[in-house]
Parts: C-alpha cells; sequence; structure tokens
C-alpha cells in the first residue's frame, strides 16, 4: 500500500525556491525593451476635469507617451461587472455603474487616474507626472453613508435618482411577531469601518505583445488569471487562445487581486499593443493604499428579540454598505454579511435589510472575511447586550442558542454571494464551543482569576464568541492531470496561488492517487496556457473547489493508468496499485511498470490506437458544489488592558476551528494565523480613514497600522474539530478568512469585560485607545 | 514612490562639506543616516536639488569620553553604536534606554545621532533627550563655530538655528551630577511607532534623598520637545513624594504641553497620557537615583 | 545632463562597478542593476522591513538608502544564505516550521535574523518577536515565524 499523503502536515514543495530568493515575482520580469508606466491619480474625490495640459511631461526627455482619457477613444467606459447583480433574491433592486479606466469628465474617488504615462523607467515616469496639469472643478464629497441616502445629497453618478447602489430585502419567519412576543427586545446602532488588504507585494501587471505571432502574455498576480485573459481577449477582439496570463510567484492577495478590468489592465494592454513594447507597472505602497480596492465599512441599525431566559426569537438588521464609486463586484460583501448574521444560531425569525450606497471612496470589493466580519460583529455584540440585560453569562447565552448537531443540512433561508439559498452542510458548533471554553480554563477564569486579578486592581477580561464561514462556494473549478515520461506529475489548474501552500496541497491531493512522492508532483496554477477553465481565488474556495477536480482527475488518470497496465501485465485492474511511481500487481510487487513508461506507451506514435481511447495518462475533471460547505469555529482572548493608557495586551488567543478534513493540517494552521493578524488589526490597529472631503488620510504605513509581531498575542493556541463535509468526496471545507471572522468581535468583548467598573458599551470596532478612553470619559459621565 | 533627481556631493571631510553648504546655500541639504529624508524624498515631500552626504566624511563618526565625565558624539555616529557604547551606558544609561525606542534595529543602524536632532521632529526622541541632558552642539561653518545649548537650538517643527551654510557637528552630553538618574516613558500605538506622548525624566538627589535637580522633558505633545519649569519650581529642595509627584503630573499636563488630535488620538488622551507618563518617569527616576 | 556617479560595492561576495544616478535607491540597484531579485520592496517608506539587506554586516533597509551610499561598502542579501538545494540553517528552520507562506517578506526576515541571531544565540520568544517587529508579515501571523527563529537558533548553535 503507498503511504498516505493526504489529511498531513507536509512541508512545502515551493519552499526552497522561495527561500533562497529564487522565486520569480512580478516585479522580477524583466524584458529587453520594456517600457515603464506610472498613473498621474486625482487628488480630489469629486471633481469634475475641466483640462488637461500633459505638454511638459510629454517633454521630458526618456517619456515615451502621456496619455489621457482622450487618447483612448472608445476604451473610456465603464467595464465589465466582475460578478452578476442579484437577481435571484425577489425584489432585490440595484444599479450598476462599473469603474471607468481613467477619469473623462468626473473623479469619483481620490486616487482615480487622469492620465497614464510611459517612459524608460519608473523614475522618469514619476517625474512627468509632477508635470501634469489636471485642471479641476472640485465637488462636495459623498462620505457619509446615511446622509447619502438623503434627499439633495450629492450624487456620485448623476444619471441616477440617488446615491443607492442597491437595496436588498430578506427574511424568514416573522420577526415584527417575534419582537412582539419577546420579554426584551434590545437595539443597537454599530459600525464596523474599512480596512485594507495590504499584501506585502502590491498589485502589478507586465504586458508584451508579440507583434510578429499575435499573441499577448500578461504577468500578473491576479486572483483570476481566466477573467482578466478573458475580459482582455473580449475587449481587445481576440480570441482568448491569444492572449496568455501568467501569475507568477504572488506576495498575497487577500481579495483585491481578484479584480480585473481595473484602470492598470485596460490602459496597458492597449499601450502595448499601440507601441509595440512590453510595459511593467508595480503599483507604490501609496498607490496601493489610494487605488486598490478595499473593504468593511458597514452601519447597522440591529434589535435582537429574546425570551428572558435568553432564547433569540428574532433578529432584524437595517444595514448601509459602503460600495465605493462603483460596483463592479456587485454584492458579494453585503450579501455575506446577510448570510453569516445569524448562521450558527437557532434564530426562527431574522429580517436583513441592505442598503449599498456609492460614495467618493475607493470601490469595496471582498478583503478576507468579505461581510462575515460585520455579520458575526453585529450578532455577537447583540448578544452580549442581551447578557448584559439579562445578567447572563457570556459564554451560556450563546451555548443556549447554537444550532445542534444533528440538525444539518440547515437551510437559512437566505440567499447568499452564490445566489442559492444558504445550506449549512455539516457543522458541530456546541463541540467547538466547549472546548474553547476548555482550553482556556474558562470556568477558572471567571472564578479565580479575574476576581483576583480585579481584586488587585488589573483590568483583564475575557471575550468568547462562535461564526461561521461560507466557504467553497461554486460556480466551478477544473483540472487537467498528466503523467510525464519522466514519471511524474503534472496538475494545471485555473485558480491562481498568493501563498496558500497549493503547490504542495494539491500535490497532496494528486499524490494520494496516483502513489508518486508529493515533491513529484508539480503543480500549475494561474497560467491560462495549461489549463483555461475556470473562475479563481476567493471565498476561500481553491481547495474545496479546485481541489475537488484535481481529485476527480487524478482518480481518472489513476482508472487510466490501471486500464493500460492491465493489459500490459496482463493481470485484471483489481489485483493492481499504484506505488512509488509504479503501477504493480499487489501480491507480486516486482511485476510492475513504471508510471513514466505507462504515459509513454499511451501515446502510441505508430500502428493503430482504438476508437474511443484518449492518449495519455492525462485527464481533465471539472467540480461544481450545488452550494458552499460551510466552517464554523470559536474563539476566546483574554486582555489585559492598562486602565490609564487604554493600552491592551493580548494574554491569551484560543480558537476552535472546523474546515472538515484538512488536506494538511500545517497548512490550515497557518491559514488561521494569518487570518487573526488581520482580525487583530481590523479589531484595534487598522483603520482606512477618509475625511470629510473624501481624501485619504492613510497612504503609508506612519498612518495605517499593520500589526507588528509585538501586537499579537504570545501564542495562538489552536484546536480543531473535523466534521467532513458531505458536499464533496474529500469532506473539505475552506478556511483561509476564518481566522479574520470573529476576532474583531470577540477583542471588543474582552475589552468591554477588562473595563467591566466603567460600565462602557463599545458597539464599533477599528478601535484605538484613545477611543476607548473617549469611550470610557462618556460612560463615566466626565 | 521614486526620489525627484537631485545633485550629488560626497565630501571626505568637514572642510569639504562645509565648502560643499557654503556653496549650495538654499539649495543644499545636508544627507546624514537618511532614515526620515529618503522616505519623504520617496513620497516627493522633500526634494533637495543637492545633498551633500556626510556618510563619506569618516571624522564625524566618534564616541569621546570627556575628562568630566561627559560623553562627545560626533554628529555622524550611528544611533545604534551609541545605542551598545560601554561607555555611554556606563555613564548615562538613559541614553541607550531613550534610543531603544527610536523605530527599528534597522532604522537605528542607519540614523545618526547629529542627524536626528538636526532633524527636530517633535516627535524624535533625540532632540528631547539633548534637551533633558542639557546637551551642548558644536555648530560649525566655513571659517567659524559655536556652542549652542540644546534648548536654543530647536526653534520649531522641523526648525532649529542651523543656517543653510551650518553643520551640526558634534553633541556634547555634560556629565551627570552624582545620584542622578533618568527614565523614559513613552506610549506609541505599536513598538517602534511614533510616540503619542513621552517624556524623559532626569532626577537628581542630594544625600537626603530631596529633589536636587529635575529635567523633566515632554515631547511629541507639542511644537517642540518641552522642559517643564513646573517640575523644576516645586520638587526641587523637596522630596519627591507620591503626591508632590502626582501635582506635578496633573499640573505639566494641563498646562505645559499642547498635543494636537490626529488620527490616533484625541487632544484629551494625549493629555491624559502625558500625565500617567510624567508621573511613571519621575517616579522611576527618584528610585534609580536613590539606587 | 543627469549626473551619473560610479561606485565599486561588494555584494555577495563579488564586487561591481557601476555608474548610477544619484537618486537611484539602494533597493532598485540591487533588483534591476545587479538582477538580484530576492530582495523585495514592499512599501519603499522603510516600514515593511521586505528590502532589509546586510550593509557591513548590519541588517538595513535598502529601499532608504542611495545606491551611491553603498560605495566601498559591502552587501549581503537573501541570494548569499543558502541555495535550494543547500539551505542555510535559518532558511532550513523557516520551511520545517512553515514559517511562509507567500514568502514575499521573507527575505526581509532572513536577512533580518542573520545580523540578530548573530549577536543573540538564545532569544526568549519576546526578544525574538522584538528583533522582527521591524517586519511586517501578512500571511503568518507571526506565529511560525516565532517558532522558527526558536528552532534556528538551536540549528546553529550545533553548526558553529
Amino acid at each position: 500500500m503507498a503511504e498516505r499523503v493526504f489529511h498531513k502536515s507536509i512541508l512545502r514543495n515551493e519552499d526552497p525556491q522561495i527561500l533562497a530568493g529564487k522565486a520569480q515575482y512580478l516585479d522580477d520580469i524583466e524584458i529587453p525593451g520594456m517600457l515603464y508606466a506610472a498613473f498621474k491619480r486625482s487628488d480630489y474625490a469629486h471633481a469634475r476635469l475641466k483640462s488637461i495640459d500633459v505638454s511638459e511631461a510629454k517633454a521630458l526627455p526618456g517619456v515615451i507617451g502621456v496619455y489621457t482619457a482622450e487618447d483612448f477613444g472608445d476604451l473610456v467606459k465603464p467595464g465589465p461587472l466582475q460578478v452578476p447583480p442579484p437577481t435571484a433574491i425577489k425584489g432585490a433592486t440595484y444599479a450598476s455603474r462599473t469603474i471607468m479606466p481613467i477619469v473623462k469628465d468626473k473623479v469619483r474617488y481620490s486616487g482615480e487616474p487622469v492620465a497614464v504615462v510611459i517612459a524608460e523607467s519608473r523614475y522618469i515616469a514619476e517625474d512627468a507626472c509632477d508635470f501634469i496639469y489636471p485642471e479641476f472643478e472640485p465637488l462636495d464629497a459623498v462620505i457619509d453613508l446615511e446622509k447619502a441616502l438623503q434627499p439633495g445629497a450629492p450624487l456620485v453618478h448623476e444619471d441616477l435618482p440617488s446615491n443607492e447602489a442597491a437595496h436588498v430585502i430578506q427574511e424568514r419567519g416573522n420577526y415584527p411577531e417575534a419582537a412582539a412576543n419577546a420579554d426584551i427586545v434590545i437595539k443597537k446602532k454599530i459600525y464596523m469601518d474599512r480596512v485594507a488588504a495590504v499584501a506585502l507585494e502590491n498589485r502589478g501587471i507586465v504586458v508584451n505583445w508579440d507583434d510578429k505571432a499575435q499573441m499577448m502574455t500578461i504577468w500578473c498576480g491576479t486572483q483570476s488569471p481566466i477573467t482578466l485573459r478573458n475580459a482582455t481577449a473580449t475587449r481587445m477582439g481576440l480570441f482568448e487562445n491569444q492572449v496568455r496570463v501568467i501569475t507568477p510567484f504572488t506576495g498575497g492577495g487577500f481579495g483585491p487581486k481578484i479584480n480585473t478590468s481595473m484602470p492598470d489592465d485596460v490602459l496597458l494592454t492597449e499601450l502595448a499593443v499601440r507601441l509595440n513594447r512590453p510595459i511593467k507597472w508595480y503599483e507604490d505602497r501609496r498607490e496601493n493604499f489610494l487605488a486598490t480596492t478595499s473593504e468593511r465599512d458597514q452601519v447597522h441599525y440591529a434589535e435582537i428579540a429574546l425570551t428572558k431566559e435568553g432564547k433569540i426569537l428574532g433578529f432584524k438588521d437595517v444595514f448601509y454598505h459602503n460600495s465605493g464609486a462603483y460596483d463592479s463586484y456587485m454584492m458579494t460583501v453585503p450579501l455575506n454579511t446577510q448570510t453569516h448574521t445569524v448562521s450558527n444560531y437557532n434564530i426562527p425569525s431574522f429580517y436583513t435589510e441592505i442598503f449599498m450606497v456609492f460614495t467618493n471612496e475607493m470601490v469595496v470589493t471582498p478583503v478576507r472575511g468579505a461581510g462575515r466580519p460585520q455579520g458575526v460583529f453585529v450578532m455577537e455584540r447583540m448578544i452580549d447586550a442581551a447578557a448584559r440585560e439579562l445578567k447572563m453569562d457570556v459564554a451560556e447565552i450563546r451555548r443556549i442558542n447554537l444550532i445542534q448537531p444533528d440538525a444539518y443540512p440547515v437551510s437559512t433561508g437566505i440567499i447568499g454571494q452564490d445566489f442559492v439559498e444558504g445550506v449549512l452542510d455539516s457543522g458541530d458548533y456546541p463541540t467547538a464551543l466547549a472546548k474553547v471554553m476548555e482550553m482556556i480554563d474558562y470556568k477558572k477564569f471567571r472564578e479565580e482569576i479575574q476576581p483576583k486579578a480585579r481584586a488587585e486592581g488589573r483590568h483583564l477580561g475575557i471575550g468568547i464568541c462562535t461564526f461561521t464561514e461560507g466557504t467553497g462556494v461554486g460556480p466551478y473549478e477544473g483540472a487537467k492531470i498528466t503523467v510525464g515520461g519522466n514519471g511524474k506529475v503534472s496538475v494545471a489548474t485555473g485558480v491562481a496561488t498568493q501563498g496558500q501552500a497549493h503547490y504542495t496541497s494539491f500535490a497532496q491531493i494528486a499524490a494520494e492517487q496516483l502513489g508518486v512522492e508529493v515533491k513529484d508532483v508539480k503543480v500549475i496554477t494561474g497560467d491560462t496556457g495549461a489549463f483555461a477553465w475556470g473562475a479563481g481565488t476567493f471565498a476561500s474556495r481553491g481547495a474545496t473547489v479546485a481541489g475537488t477536480a484535481i481529485h476527480l482527475a487524478a482518480v481518472k488518470v489513476k482508472n487510466k493508468a490501471l486500464k493500460l497496465a492491465s493489459q500490459i501485465l496482463e493481470t485484471p485492474e483489481s489485483e493492481l496499485e499504484l506505488v512509488g511511481g509504479f503501477v504493480q500487481v499487489a501480491d507480486l510487487p516486482d511485476k510492475k511498470i513504471s508510471l513514466g513508461d505507462l504515459a509513454s506507451k499511451a501515446n502510441p506514435m505508430r500502428g493503430t490506437f482504438p476508437p474511443g481511447a484518449e492518449p495519455g495518462l492525462e485527464a481533465v475533471a471539472y467540480y461544481g458544489p450545488p452550494y458552499g460547505a460551510t466552517g464554523a469555529g470559536c474563539m476566546a482572548m483574554i486582555l489585559d488592558v492598562d486602565a490609564e493608557t487604554m493600552k491592551p495586551k493580548i494574554e491569551r488567543l484560543v480558537m476552535v476551528h472546523d474546515c472538515g478534513i484538512p488536506i494538511n493540517p500545517m497548512v490550515v494552521e497557518g491559514q488561521v494565523h494569518g487570518g487573526v493578524q488581520m482580525g487583530i488589526g481590523n479589531a484595534f490597529f487598522e483603520k482606512v480613514f477618509y475625511d470629510e472631503t473624501g481624501q485619504l488620510l492613510t497612504a503609508s504605513f506612519m498612518d495605517y497600522l499593520f500589526p507588528q509581531a509585538t501586537d499579537m498575542p504570545p501564542k495562538m493556541e489552536l484546536g480543531h474539530t473535523e466534521i467532513p463535509s458531505p458536499l464533496n468526496p474529500l469532506g473539505i471545507k475552506g478556511v483561509g478568512e476564518a481566522g479574520a471572522i470573529p476576532t474583531p468581535a470577540v477583542f471588543t468583548q474582552a475589552l468591554e469585560d477588562a473595563l467591566f467598573d466603567t460600565g462602557v458599551e463599545i458597539m464599533e470596532s477599528n478601535l484605538s485607545p484613545s477611543k476607548v478612553y473617549t469611550y470610557v470619559q462618556k460612560a463615566k459621565g466626565a | 514612490m521614486k526620489p525627484a533627481p537631485f545633485e550629488y556631493y560626497a565630501p571626505k571631510t568637514v572642510e569639504e562639506a562645509l565648502q560643499n553648504l557654503t556653496d549650495l546655500g538654499y539649495s543644499g541639504k545636508v544627507l546624514a543616516g537618511g532614515q526620515s529624508l529618503i522616505p519623504a524624498m520617496n513620497f516627493r515631500m522633500a526634494r533637495p536639488s543637492a545633498l551633500v552626504d556626510l556618510n563619506t566624511v569618516a571624522e564625524l563618526a566618534y564616541i569621546r569620553p570627556t575628562a568630566d565625565g561627559g560623553i562627545a558624539i560626533g554628529t555622524m555616529t550611528r544611533d545604534s553604536v551609541v545605542e551598545y557604547d560601554p561607555i555611554v551606558k556606563q555613564r548615562m544609561p538613559i541614553v541607550a534606554e531613550t534610543i531603544g525606542y527610536i523605530a527599528h534595529a534597522q532604522i537605528r543602524a542607519r540614523g545618526t545621532f547629529g542627524g536626528a536632532i538636526a532633524h527636530a521632529d517633535p516627535a524624535a526622541q533625540l532632540p528631547a533627550l539633548s534637551l533633558a541632558l542639557n546637551a551642548k552642539l558644536l555648530v560649525k561653518r566655513k571659517g567659524g563655530e559655536r556652542w549652542v545649548t540644546a534648548e536654543e537650538f530647536i526653534v520649531g517643527p522641523f526648525m532649529t538655528v542651523l543656517e543653510p551654510e551650518d553643520l551640526l557637528v558634534e553633541v556634547v552630553l555634560p556629565p551627570l551630577a552624582p545620584r542622578t538618574a533618568g527614565s523614559y516613558k513613552q506610549v506609541s500605538r505599536q513598538r517602534g511607532g511614533y510616540a503619542q506622548a513621552a517624556t524623559i525624566s532626569m532626577v537628581g538627589l542630594d544625600d537626603r534623598d530631596r529633589v536636587k535637580d529635575v529635567r523633566c522633558v515632554l515631547f511629541s505633545v507639542g511644537e517642540t520637545p518641552i522642559l517643564s519649569k513646573y517640575a523644576a519650581k516645586v520638587l526641587v529642595g523637596n522630596e519627591p513624594t507620591e503626591a508632590a509627584i502626582a501635582d506635578v503630573a496633573a499640573y505639566v499636563a494641563k498646562n505645559e504641553c499642547d498635543p494636537g488630535s490626529d488620527l490616533h488620538g484625541t487632544a484629551e488622551y494625549r493629555r491624559q497620557l502625558v500625565q500617567v507618563l510624567v508621573r511613571r518617569s519621575l517616579t522611576e527616576a527618584v528610585l534609580r537615583a536613590k539606587k | 545632463m543627469t549626473q551619473l556617479v560610479k561606485i565599486n560595492v561588494t555584494v555577495n561576495g563579488v564586487s561591481y562597478e557601476r555608474e548610477v544616478e544619484p537618486r537611484l535607491l539602494l533597493s532598485d540597484f540591487i533588483r534591476h542593476d545587479l538582477k538580484l531579485t530576492g530582495t523585495h520592496v514592499g512599501c519603499e517608506h522603510g516600514l515593511c522591513g521586505a528590502c532589509t539587506i546586510l550593509f557591513d554586516g548590519e541588517s538595513v533597509r535598502s529601499c532608504i538608502m542611495f545606491a551611491v551610499m553603498a560605495d566601498r561598502h559591502t552587501i549581503e542579501t537573501v541570494e548569499s544564505l543558502g541555495t535550494p538545494d543547500h539551505l542555510h540553517p535559518l532558511q532550513e528552520a523557516f520551511m520545517e516550521k512553515h514559517a511562509l507562506q507567500c514568502g514575499f517578506c521573507t527575505p526581509g526576515f532572513l536577512m533580518t535574523l542573520v545580523d540578530y541571531l548573530g549577536d543573540n544565540k538564545n532569544p526568549t520568544d519576546e526578544e525574538i518577536r522584538e528583533a522582527i517587529d521591524g517586519n511586517f508579515c501578512r500571511c503568518t501571523g507571526y506565529e511560525n515565524i516565532v517558532e522558527a527563529v526558536r528552532l534556528a537558533a538551536k540549528k546553529m548553535a550545533a553548526h558553529s
């Protein structure tokens, strides 16, 4: 029997190359004759562009060209929708106003490009930007989400009657009735502000047009190479196979790199053809803050209706979601908020209403968490408000409301980002809660540690929250697996990799079936020349959807190998096995043939070929789930707060998580760790600030605080439950966003608990010591 | 984020550097460690037309213990060199303690002692330290030199008495009196980040544990580092009791600083920090002085 | 006319003579002039640490130095450590503890740590966190990096 490699912590195939500094990232690509791009960006968030003078810039030595909207003709029109509108939801209304490649008449966010410079170096291109003189007529900016919808507000898109980008109501049960029957109804206003994804590698693109071959090659750290290829080909009147998109090693994605048909890829593909020279644009950090999408900003008006025993009868949530200046990504984020607000609790009545709003801020598209942290924050904060009112223990009130393990599948009645009604496929939420309470010694903390600390004047607080993570949504992914004449295995899939260990975890899935070593499986992700079908890396779906497709393709190849070997070895297939790169007879291991030899024989060069056969040890398979697999978990945190400076220290952080059967547990833990870092940032360090004129005040790491090693807990104590998903043969659920989802809620809860003596209640995230101080002063009536 | 072009001068001696500065006048700027200047140039917030690079002037990097027990530090001495210098550590432990709060080790390996003082960032540690230690600064220009006290040197945010042709060449930290000790306290959003408020307190005690001398400096809460007059007025000659220190902390926070509100903190919050930090640093300095 | 300055820099033991514009950042010089692309650029204002190199043996940020400042100095980049087939013990530790994901920040961490571990043979967890505080990582939450440094300290002690 072959050694099992699935569900095992195997060291990563990609590491030696990365560690030695030999991995090629985007900005490492140099092509002879290459030119460099820089964008002149608007300083205003909302303004009419009256004129633009580029003559001085054009005259600079080393400048090849300076281009404005008028140079691009018909190209200057709204780009395609990245995500379909929510037509599956009854009564939903929406207005799609998609991203413009360059400003023609009106600027809608600070940082929107008004000109692009192509020069012999990035240095010169930036010099030229200083000599471009746009003339603007400033307009009042739309910033506040609620004011934006009031009559008379300035309009981001003047052809629309208001700044409402979409309106969606979803409900189950009957909330007014639930509220009427409740012993207690609590209402709160809750905020979560904007964060940036801050992948360490910025965005970028290299475009090379080969005029003789009539072929375009694009290197781009995109999460969605196939979308980029298709959009580029369609726009330029090329066949899809005339455009090849290659994703080199990519320094993190976390959401924003999913976007295509952005100003950079639209304009630079055009200019590369026009100039017949390769062009590179590697975004700098300032641009990354200004002009790469970000997410979170929502304002919620929530209501919770309960019995006096703490049983939740109903939940109502009316919220405003900031879409930014355009809504090319439609409603993925706010729909995720709707589906994640009540998903893990038994709540008979739920009413949720979205107002999606256009503003003069950067476009909002998913950032790790993607609407889920907001939903969980709202729900968990409301439960805490209820616990306070009912004088109940925060863990107990959660325990009595959780969905029970025998209830699955659970239909939620709420349609999500994949446009099908939510179904929780599997899970065990009470066990996760119990396990976390045990790991953090909840009882001892409450009964001994905390009272003792309080007696000593220390402010020690605990938070404990539960959450779900909808993952692995459709539509589909595919994979092609080929055994080479060298006996090694190649796996190509359409998703792209930004550090998720696909080169290893996908290899494990294939190796498990084909009996080869994991290091002998070469995984190609994100090269449309190698595999040209699929949707991309988002929504924690790579492992689940592409992983399953790889499994299915590997099974096909295995069957093909067995069939062929059976003929050659004159042994029935049922007596053969794949071990160590060979197909061998189980009882006579010396009677064998190598996969490499089989692969060669599967591609005969002379002779005959049976009808219906397919050459090569190669197979393609596709997989699309009926609906997403739902991961879940529970997190607890102990905070020690300096009540004079309001500086918190995370003493402990415990999390129990379920992502079904982990392909590689080491990688899963790593994913959770990274998510928690973002969650801690979201809770207490990171915040994208726009002022009332729409100016971005956080365009550097001096102002945008990125959590450092000393901001993290001394250890992230992780536990796992493994409840296999019944939706796919490997039992996988996604995990990419888990760590980011509950952390702001847990942190805020622990902070309140630490400062219990002040009576403070905090209904917002993205906090700072100063903000906490202000809350406390208010609570004290100072 | 690439800097705009500039002319580059790499003098080998102080004399050459002074000549460059004289020739260039207002168009010249000194490049010391570059750890503040180059980021500003990358953002194109600073765009000097010429840089005089002192990194090539070997004679400006030294630490020289003075005969009276003080320390003279050449302007181009790297922060990390000062931080780990055994004599500095022995004579004035507050110096290493303070430098430890400057950004991160990689920055301290390049940042220079004199460069930071001449940059006069109101949120920076070394201008405040030079004030707390009552440093004397040697300023040279072609054909002349003068001594300036730390108190006189900084005249506003990022503004000093230096004229374009002037060069800060040496910082002299006078000896500490017996039974004198310091304490550094700051609150920043993150370790290595800008202080939202910070204090350096130097306290000297007499043999009956009464305060003989106190220099309590606040920074990042006003346009320049601030030397508290009140602390000296009420503490000198008296026992530094908990109540006396609390009184100083409250007074200083209310009357002697002028923090603004920014993205990371309100003025009220930063005043609160001043009160807490002044109390904590004075208390610790007294304790250390008694040892 | 653009001023060009002749510089002589030793990088990873190789001496290079080049003419550069004074404003050329050292990070760009290393990456684009010398084609040593293991050093990465993440912020160009000295905060993220991805561009960390050794300059005369000390870890510094190459994005906030000019190439001209490296004249007659010695530089080591990540390429000086180990090869994919023969990793440095620090690199091995990063691999064994899964201390990298996207890997973009990794060279900066490695160059910070070769310097640090050279001076600090047996750091505590808290000291390790302080040592890597000037290097940003978005993928790992730093958890496994701390583990890797602990392991690397042991490995390096055994090697020396």
